[in-house]
């Protein structure tokens, strides 16, 4: 039987965990009650407007899935080609630990710095403009340290039993990594993936450092267009002076960034737990 | 006979290929690196050419885009160091006290409902806590403290709070979990109770993880931009009442890059000024978050 002062430690500890839980029912329940009403497929399908009641979200949605798609492009062979010569090629030793210290100090850095690096990179240096493939290279860098990391683990988790059979076999260490080590580590590797990718979907910070507009009225045509993103157009949102734009719309616009991100989330974990063992 | 020496030098001329592409692979990242630190210096150095360091750090006005124009760091630094430590009351003690729940109270079931649940919560964008800031925290606060404005520094440190909150209870609860049981026993052994083995000897042994899930929970919310951008408005301002507005150095950023500031003038060279003194604090606290962390590990794994 514990004592009445450890019963009041426990509970004081678990009002504590409470707070934590409760605050994401608040922020849910307040974001659904303001924004549920303003939530139609006009709102989805259609453009921005200065008028509340026409007001849509729709270039900002398609510029947030082009983003997404253009950052997994880059960040899948760059993220998983560095886990790989981390976990199978390199030896422990000076350069194996510079570079996983480096990639830690780069998980630390705020992502405002990396939109400074954009701007200066590949918004002005490489002349790309504040375009989607700008702002996609962006997010490809901020992202990156925790791709790196969780194919690592991936790939870690592959047991050396299986490498060993296949160089056993005469199999070279390319081909033991590309039919062996790979399609054993891949669920994790994409569980990773994604959950890094709906981090980027929701950052907004880089992406008005790089010069993207809070507002479009077209579609990106092109790897070189502007573009608009949810968060930004959100931000936009929050930024009118209009009580409706502040509240309600964009808490219409919160829930389907929730939402997508909700999905990338479960898709995740369906993988993860389709493979897993 | 030549044929298949052909074959195996293709095969190890393919090897020494793909051994070739992920080592660049890895090394964009230090790439990375070395281009922050390089556009963080070079526009640096052309801003610190015009305005003295010295004035920079030191100077108590920030009034970048106004003339006179002024490029003192200090308001910034202080609406940052305003927003950190609230932060840091609201997430601290609740973080350890969910890291202490979890790891000694909870049961195997009720951890695998409520720690997904705080990955949720680690998960949502800050552009959403800024919004959460707004329309909920600060009209609760002016409720209760008339005083209180559209935009405070309060209403911004509570739900950054709630931001890092996650990251430290998640890190705590990590270093908890690593404290062998071996020692835990030996405190049972002596007649300890539950709270006695918990707060003298399991939280103690843990020190080091617990501090430095801190350092990186104070670390990020200094970097924290869009939601102190939203809720403690764009006022550069040193004062000690967190009711009025402030800014701090992410929102004094985001205001200078979401306004048409042309390339090469003054306050575009501010924003990588300010950009560098960000990078470096928070540097240097990963830094020492790192070197306690791997303390811990090596005395228990």
């Amino acid at each position: 039987m514990d004592s009445l002062g450890g019963r009041i430690f426990a509970t004081i500890c678990l009002l504590a965990t409470m707070v934590g839980i409760l605050a994401l029912i608040v922020l849910l329940a307040d974001v659904l009650k303001s924004g549920w009403t303003w939530l139609s497929i006009d709102f989805i399908t259609g453009l921005p407007s200065i008028l509340p009641e026409e007001a849509g979200i729709y270039p900002a949605l398609i510029g947030s899935i082009y983003l997404m798609i253009l950052t997994a492009f880059f960040t899948l062979p760059i993220g998983v080609g560095t886990a790989i010569y981390l976990e199978e090629y390199a030896k422990d030793g000076k350069l194996k630990r510079i570079i996983e210290t480096n990639i830690s100090n780069l998980a630390g850095v705020p992502s405002i710095v990396y939109g400074l690096l954009g701007l200066a990179l590949f918004v002005r240096a490489l002349q790309m403009g504040s375009s989607l493939i700008a702002g996609a290279l962006t997010l490809t860098l901020l992202i990156l340290p925790i791709v790196i990391v969780s194919s690592q683990e991936a790939l870690k988790s592959v047991p050396n039993s299986l490498r060993r059979a296949s160089y056993g076999l005469g199999a070279t260490k390319w081909e033991t990594i590309r039919n062996v080590v790979l399609p054993k580590a891949l669920p994790g590797i994409m569980t990773g993936t994604i959950l890094s990718l709906s981090r980027a979907v929701g950052e907004t910070a880089p992406l008005i450092m790089i010069g993207a507009a809070t507002s479009m009225f077209t579609t990106p045509d092109g790897l070189f267009s502007q573009f608009s993103a949810l968060p930004l157009q959100i931000y936009g949102w929050i930024q009118e002076p209009v009580e409706a734009f502040q509240n309600e719309i964009a808490a219409a616009g919160i829930i389907l960034l929730l939402a997508l991100l909700l999905t990338m989330n479960s898709i995740a974990v369906l993988i993860r737990n389709r493979y897993e063992r | 006979m030549t044929n298949s020496l052909d074959s195996t030098r293709l095969r190890n001329l393919k090897e020494k290929g793909f051994k070739l592409l992920f080592l660049t692979c890895a090394i964009i990242s230090i790439i990375t690196t070395l281009a922050i630190i390089y556009i963080l210096v070079s526009d640096s150095i052309s801003f610190f050419s015009e305005i003295p360091i010295t004035e920079f750090l030191l100077g108590t006005e920030w009034y970048p885009t106004m003339m006179p124009q002024e490029f003192g760091v200090l308001p910034l630094l202080a609406g940052t160091i305003m927003i950190t430590v609230g932060a840091a009351i609201v997430a601290i003690p609740l973080g350890v006290a969910t890291a202490v729940y979890l790891s000694e109270y909870a049961d195997k079931r009720l951890r695998k409902i409520i720690k997904p649940i705080l990955e949720v919560l680690a998960g949502i964008p800050t552009i959403v806590y800024g919004f959460f800031a707004l329309t909920f925290i600060t009209p609760i606060l002016q409720n209760i403290f008339p005083d209180v404005g559209i935009f405070n520094a309060a209403s911004a440190s509570i739900v950054v709070g709630i931001m890092i909150l996650p990251m430290i209870s998640s890190l705590s609860e990590d270093a908890i979990n690593a404290v062998p049981d071996e020692i835990k026993r030996g405190g049972y052994a002596l007649g300890a109770t539950k709270l006695r083995v918990t707060t003298n000897i399991t939280i103690p042994a843990a020190l080091s993880g617990i501090l430095s899930s801190f350092i990186l929970g104070i670390s990020r919310a200094i970097g924290e931009t869009m939601a102190v951008t939203i809720a403690a408005g764009r006022t550069p301002n040193i004062t000690a009442n967190p009711f009025e507005s402030i800014q701090t150095m992410t929102s004094a950023m985001v205001e200078i890059g979401s306004s048409d500031v042309a390339v090469g003038s003054l306050p575009y060279q501010s924003l990588f000024a300010v950009g560098l003194l960000l990078f470096i604090i928070t540097l240097l606290m990963n830094m020492v978050s790192q070197y306690m962390k791997s303390k811990y590990q090596e005395v228990y794994d």
